[in-house]
């Protein structure tokens, strides 16, 4: 296994605030992604991974993340087995979603 | 112009959550022990493999027609829905929570290939405590009741689970037993059990042959509004646990193996069972199939 975490500077409201939300399911090739209210004016994530090594991808996904979706002050916490990162990519989006749809 | 039936959505494909949150009524879950807690196994970790923040189960409280019940969904895309020391922890809490505060019922929805073998004691252990927590419920007067319509069916010792609830609802998908195909397979031989033959193994674990059996009592659509109704039915009979019932049970199961004991193939049994074309069982529909084994139909008191 191995921990990664980032924490990105993001502009524009905060989210609001909602129940913590829970995505995806930790099988083969796909991950869960939980998503609670977390610091104003950033967005954290934390993955536990059981892929070795891929560090570089998982920030370049999650500043890219970060950078589409409206995450000011979200924490995102991932148990990953082996995702690939369209698949990251994919459930981080609907975690986001998930969590606002609380919130309508 | 009639409005058109409303879509199936099915059972099987559908998610741990999104299953329960089907089940009960809308807006009326409220989880016990969430993933926000983070309770996740300290033995999937030691062994360096990725854990769940829910532990592969979902617990907590809500309402099934109006009245207040306690409910718990087994994720099987998780470790085969199995079952590890957390996981069990949260079943048998929800069942020994059920004896305290009196709900009109336990809904389980099961899929779970059983013990979760990471775990080994701690898991074999959670399922005793699970099976003596349901008893100890259905003593105090709550009825249980189990759901199998997952991916991963019912197996090991969360089978044994099964059959000791109040009722079961099973679709055809749907599977029960104590040990699965590939564990027979593997330890019996090939010509003992042949797994690649998929319609052999839904034979005889599927929830057509458990309803002949008597060992389920309701045979549902793969369908969650299907389900949903299933288990609102279920908890309106309760089988009452006395040790003349048990042995009423013990009698019935050695007259099954007296009379069926000898039979190959779950075909065989429905023929000598009664039914008049056996081998068209497995193509019917959920209504013409419980009229065609009305009658060979064993319950199991």
């Amino acid at each position: 296994m191995e921990r990664l975490s980032y924490e990105v500077e993001v502009e524009g409201p905060a989210a609001p605030r909602a129940p913590p939300a829970l995505v995806g399911v930790v099988a083969s090739g796909n991950l869960e992604v939980l998503v609670e209210p977390g610091d104003a004016g950033r967005c954290r994530v934390e993955i536990a991974t059981s892929a070795r090594g891929f560090g570089e991808i998982w920030e370049a996904v999650v500043r890219d993340f970060a950078a589409r979706h409206p995450v000011a002050g979200l924490r995102f916490s991932v148990n990953d087995a082996g995702a690939t990162p369209a698949v990251v990519t994919l459930r981080l989006g609907q975690a986001v979603e998930e969590y606002l749809g609380a919130t309508r | 112009m009639s409005a058109p039936p409303a879509p199936r959505r099915s059972y099987r494909e559908a998610g741990a959550r999104r299953r329960l949150l089907a089940v009960l009524d809308p807006g009326s879950f409220r989880e016990l022990v969430g993933p926000a807690e983070r309770v996740q196994s300290p033995h999937l970790a030691a062994l360096d493999l990725p854990a769940a923040f829910d532990d592969g189960v979902a617990v907590g409280r809500g309402t099934l027609q109006g009245r207040p019940v306690l409910a718990a969904s087994q994720e099987g895309a998780f470790l085969g829905g199995a079952v590890g020391e957390v996981h069990g922890a949260k079943l048998t809490g929800l069942l020994r929570l059920a004896a305290r505060e009196q709900p009109a019922g336990v809904v389980l929805l099961l899929d779970s290939g059983g013990v979760r073998l990471q775990e080994a004691n701690a898991g074999l252990l959670a399922v005793s405590e699970i099976l003596r927590a349901l008893l100890a419920a259905r003593a105090a007067g709550v009825p249980v009741v189990g759901l199998i319509g997952g991916g991963w069916g019912c197996f090991g010792g969360m089978g044994i689970v099964g059959r000791c609830c109040d009722g079961l609802a099973m679709s055809e998908e749907g599977r029960l037993g104590l040990s699965g195909p590939e564990v027979i397979e593997t330890t019996c031989g090939v010509e003992e059990l042949d797994t690649r033959d998929r319609a052999l193994v839904w034979r005889l674990y599927g929830g057509k042959h458990r309803i002949v059996l008597g060992e389920a009592d309701l045979l549902v659509e793969d369908d969650l509004a299907a389900f949903r109704a299933a288990a609102a039915s279920l908890l309106t009979r309760r089988r009452v646990l006395t040790l003349e019932r048990l042995c009423q049970a013990q009698e019935a199961l050695e007259g099954r193996l007296a009379d069926f004991g000898s039979c190959a193939d779950p075909v065989d049994l429905w023929a000598a069972a009664g039914v008049v074309a056996p081998a068209e069982l497995p193509l019917l529909e959920p209504e013409p199939f419980l009229a065609a084994v009305a009658r060979a139909r064993r319950p199991v008191p």
